[in-house]
């Protein structure tokens, strides 16, 4: 298979006719792609369709089984990231790789920090040029503070200015705007156009396709890790890209049903954590999903998390179904019917190392038992049951969800929580991640959810997502709910105004 | 990149091999060392394994669940310390037991709230209170010796069943390790503490109750080092401040020798107790060929390490394998023209 090249010259960097098998999964068949100097290259495809591990083969981290990877149209052989580094391929994967104990200026130039006399680390050295990464990023970081407790939009921006200091010709991000709300994207492509301008060659994942279309000039389309197409996207719609991913036509992706609310589930009253959050009241009646928006940093999750017991709040009270819940105590929040599916699915929602069934039951150890001991026959049929319902990819359910997709892991933290069939239900950022096709799903389940009389809160970053599903938009800005908006009233320039605190009072 | 972790897992099991390790020792041994296979050597090693292998099994648990618990042999010395002073007061053994039973749990219990209401490592709250347990111990019994416990309770702790080799102590502890294998692995609060030892965060995000989990496994634990330094107390019929002095490093090196993950969240109960035997038979073949105690400390050591590094070669063995068969496979068929 070739691709011709616009520009006539050797691409930049190339993948030939390469395939990659894990075990029995082949997760790339015969794949090639080009990458031209400055130019903004997108790859698309649902989850585990193949794209990080194309990038991981671009990057020098698997070795393809077949097919060559050319630089500048030589064959070349990575034999480790380090060698890919060396010729200029800079990677920011799907899964931040910070080392937590050591600051943002180590972990930038980890292992090649400017020397002094003797082999001395010159720290301010260090710290005056991760100042400098953070200006050209247009962002607020304290080079000195340490990995541990950034967020994950922070910790991507950290994985960003360590790309940009290598001064990469080839940069290659994978999903790099998934955790990042619309300034922070906005801020991102800035520096993506300064790169591309000055003569980078980029490779692009996203499952927002609008972003895709904002930033991109070509797109080759994988699916189940063969090429389906290479092409500009210069004439293309949406519709037209999702069809080269899914193979067919997309249902709505917002399939919101209208449903008469009913009794108050989740009331939340004058809730306050010290320095956090404040003052927060609302309710969530069966029936209802309420969209909770704001800046990254607005206190959203901290939030959800109090209600659910992972942190303990000063004042204020929490009710499910008219149950007051105990503070700080997840369990009896589950007893009493909440349920939430937290943002960071590697430190939150799952565990790497264990099965994908074995994940799904952790949430029913309390109701897969038989006379005291795990009914295994239960807890493999409800974990079944709940990874096919998500149309979940993987090859066995014994299989560790450390080797699914992104996406698919994600599926597997939903269907772990919807399994416990909540009164309640909390999602943080649901969909991040997730292919459009999929995301239709996910929102197709949380309105049946709805429909069935769960009540929903729905944390999102996305604010398509937030004005297409919800009955009603909260808004929270700096620790303080700051707007309530029913959904006739809900525009992208209302719940914007609230969340910057432009709102007028 | 955790690369083909479940081809690894399928391809070689540590627990499986530390079991045929220790059939492999049984077998030379019978064989090439004098005097191992007689009646009389062999409920010697089985009897001086057991106080190893009772306390293996709380401390798989707690190994499992990410926590370890250092004090257990100076749980055991206090406790046949105070059975040793009590009886010198005159106190009827069957109150003595009890008592002393009661006085592991809350030495347990201590260990446990440090851990989990401070939020201390185990690892550095049960070395402290290893040191602190042991110099009770040396308060109330001083440098004495006692030994003058009930026959009858003496012949129970050193006695066999009938004319075989097996010793009697064996079944109550075989009713424990049923206990500890189907809690491990049959119970929601089994799997709860792999869970917990895999990812702490990911647990309590599930609703599992983690400081309640670790506080009933350091208690349990005390509770069964209690238990077995009153056994020893009776085993050997000698109740010293110093009785199993230096058992948490076999219990350890035992536990980690049969696949239990140090990092916590992996490992089986029979894994650990194959560990177990293997050291005991390897003390007791040592102790046949007259090697000294020293030198016996120095290979518990070198074991120690050994079971540390062994499952992690094993995993790269077997991913690295995994590789190679993938690499040399026959190359995937062409994938047919794109339809676009
Ligand atoms: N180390 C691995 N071991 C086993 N299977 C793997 C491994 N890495 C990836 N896979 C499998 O290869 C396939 C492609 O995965 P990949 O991560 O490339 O998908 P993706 O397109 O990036 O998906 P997403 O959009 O969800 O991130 C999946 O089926 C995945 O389960
Ligand atoms: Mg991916």
């Amino acid at each position: 298979m070739t691709h011709p090249s616009d520009t006539g010259q050797a691409p930049v960097l190339a993948l030939r006719d390469v395939s990659k098998s894990f075990g029995a999964v082949r997760a790339l068949r015969g794949v090639s792609l080009e990458l031209s100097a400055g130019e903004v290259h997108a790859l698309a495809g649902e989850n585990g369709a193949g794209k990080s591990t194309l990038i991981k083969a671009l990057a020098g981290v698997h070795r393809p089984d077949t097919g060559q990877v050319l630089l500048d149209g030589e064959p070349v052989v990575f034999h480790g990231p380090g060698d890919a580094r060396d010729a200029g391929i800079a990677v920011i994967y799907q899964e931040p790789t910070l080392f937590p104990d050591l600051s943002i200026a180590e972990n930038i130039f980890m292992g090649r920090q400017p020397r002094r006399a003797l082999g001395r680390i010159d720290h301010k050295a260090t710290h005056e040029a991760t100042a400098a990464l953070m200006r050209r990023l247009g962002v607020d970081l304290d080079p000195d503070r340490p990995a541990r407790g950034l967020s994950i939009a922070d910790q991507q921006i950290v994985e960003i200015a360590k790309a940009l200091s290598f001064d990469a010709r080839v940069l290659i991000m994978d999903e790099p705007t998934a955790a990042l709300t619309g300034s922070e994207v906005a801020r991102l492509f800035k520096v993506v156009r300064t790169l591309r301008d000055q003569g980078a060659a980029v490779l692009f994942i996203s499952h927002r396709l609008e972003e895709i279309f904002e930033i991109c000039r070509q797109v080759t389309t994988l699916r189940d890790g063969a090429w389906i197409a290479s092409e500009p996207l210069d004439g293309m719609t949406e519709d037209d890209l999702v069809r080269r991913m899914v193979g067919r036509d997309l249902a709505e992706l917002y399939p919101k049903q209208h449903v008469e609310p009913g009794e108050v589930a989740l009331s939340v009253r004058r809730l306050t954590r010290e320095g956090v959050f404040t003052d927060v009241s609302f309710e969530v009646r069966r029936g209802e999903i309420v969209g909770l928006a704001g800046l990254v940093g607005a206190g959203r999750t901290e939030v959800a998390r109090a209600v659910f017991g992972i942190d303990r709040w000063d004042a204020g009270e929490v009710e499910v179904a008219g149950r007051r819940l105990t503070n700080g105590a997840p369990s009896t929040a589950m007893a009493a019917g909440l349920a939430l599916v937290p943002e960071d699915r590697r430190a939150q929602g799952l565990v790497m190392d264990m099965s994908i069934e074995r994940n799904i039951g952790l949430t029913g150890l309390r109701t897969t038992v038989k006379a005291g001991l795990m009914d295994r026959g239960a807890e493999r049929s409800r974990s079944l049951d709940w990874a096919v319902r998500l149309q979940v990819k993987y090859a066995r359910i014994a299989d560790t969800v450390g080797t699914l997709s992104g996406g698919n892991q994600q599926k597997v933290v939903l269907a772990k929580w919807l399994a416990t069939g909540p009164r309640v239900l909390i999602v943080d950022e649901p969909t991040r991640g997730i292919d459009v096709g999929t995301k239709a799903e996910v929102h197709r389940l949380l309105s049946e959810l709805a429909a069935d009389g769960v009540a929903v809160l729905m944390i999102s970053s996305d604010l398509p997502e937030i004005l297409g599903m919800a009955d009603r938009v909260l808004v929270m800005h700096e620790g303080r709910l700051t707007a309530e908006i029913p959904r006739s009233d809900a525009t992208e320039e209302t719940v914007m105004a609230a969340a910057t605190g432009r709102a007028a009072a | 990149m955790p690369e083909s972790v479940s081809l690894a897992n399928r391809a070689i099991r540590w627990d499986t091999v530390v079991g045929a390790l220790l059939i492999v020792l049984l077998l030379l041994s019978f064989s090439v060392v004098d005097g191992f296979g007689n009646a009389l050597n062999l409920s010697f090693l089985i009897g001086n394994t057991l106080p190893i292998a009772l306390v293996a099994l709380p401390m798989t648990l707690l190994v499992v669940s990410g926590e370890i618990d250092l004090s257990v042999a100076s749980t055991a010395g206090l406790s046949g310390a105070v059975m040793g002073a009590l009886w010198n007061q005159g106190m009827t053994i069957e109150a003595i037991i009890p008592v002393c039973l009661l006085l592991g749990l809350v030495c347990g219990l201590i260990n446990g709230l440090l851990v989990t209401r401070l939020g201390l490592p185990s690892l550095a709250v049960t070395i402290g209170t290893m040191a602190a347990y042991r110099g009770i111990a040396q308060i109330v019994l001083g440098s004495d010796a006692v030994t003058d416990f009930p026959t009858q309770y003496l012949d129970f702790a050193a006695g066999r069943i009938g004319d075989t080799f097996v010793p009697q102590a064996l079944l109550p502890f075989v009713v424990f390790l049923a206990i500890a294998v189907v809690a491990l692995h049959a119970t929601p609060f089994g799997r709860s503490l792999f869970a917990i030892g895999a990812n702490e965060e990911a647990a309590r995000f599930a609703g599992i109750r983690v400081k309640r989990q670790k506080l009933i496994l350091f208690t349990l634990t005390g509770l069964m080092a209690s238990l077995t330094g009153i056994f020893w107390a009776l085993h050997y019929a000698s109740a010293r401040y110093d009785n199993a002095t230096g058992l948490e490093l076999s219990v350890v090196a035992a536990v980690l020798l049969g696949g239990i993950d140090f990092d916590g969240g992996k490992g089986t109960l029979g894994g650990a107790i194959a560990g177990v035997f293997l050291l005991g038979a390897l003390q007791n073949v040592m102790s046949l060929q007259d090697v000294s105690a020293q030198s016996q400390i120095v290979v518990t050591g070198v074991l120690l390490v050994l079971s540390v590094l062994g499952p992690r070669v094993a995993r790269q063995i077997a991913v690295a394998r995994a590789g190679r068969r993938a690499a040399s496979a026959p190359p995937p068929g062409k994938t047919p023209a794109p339809a676009s």
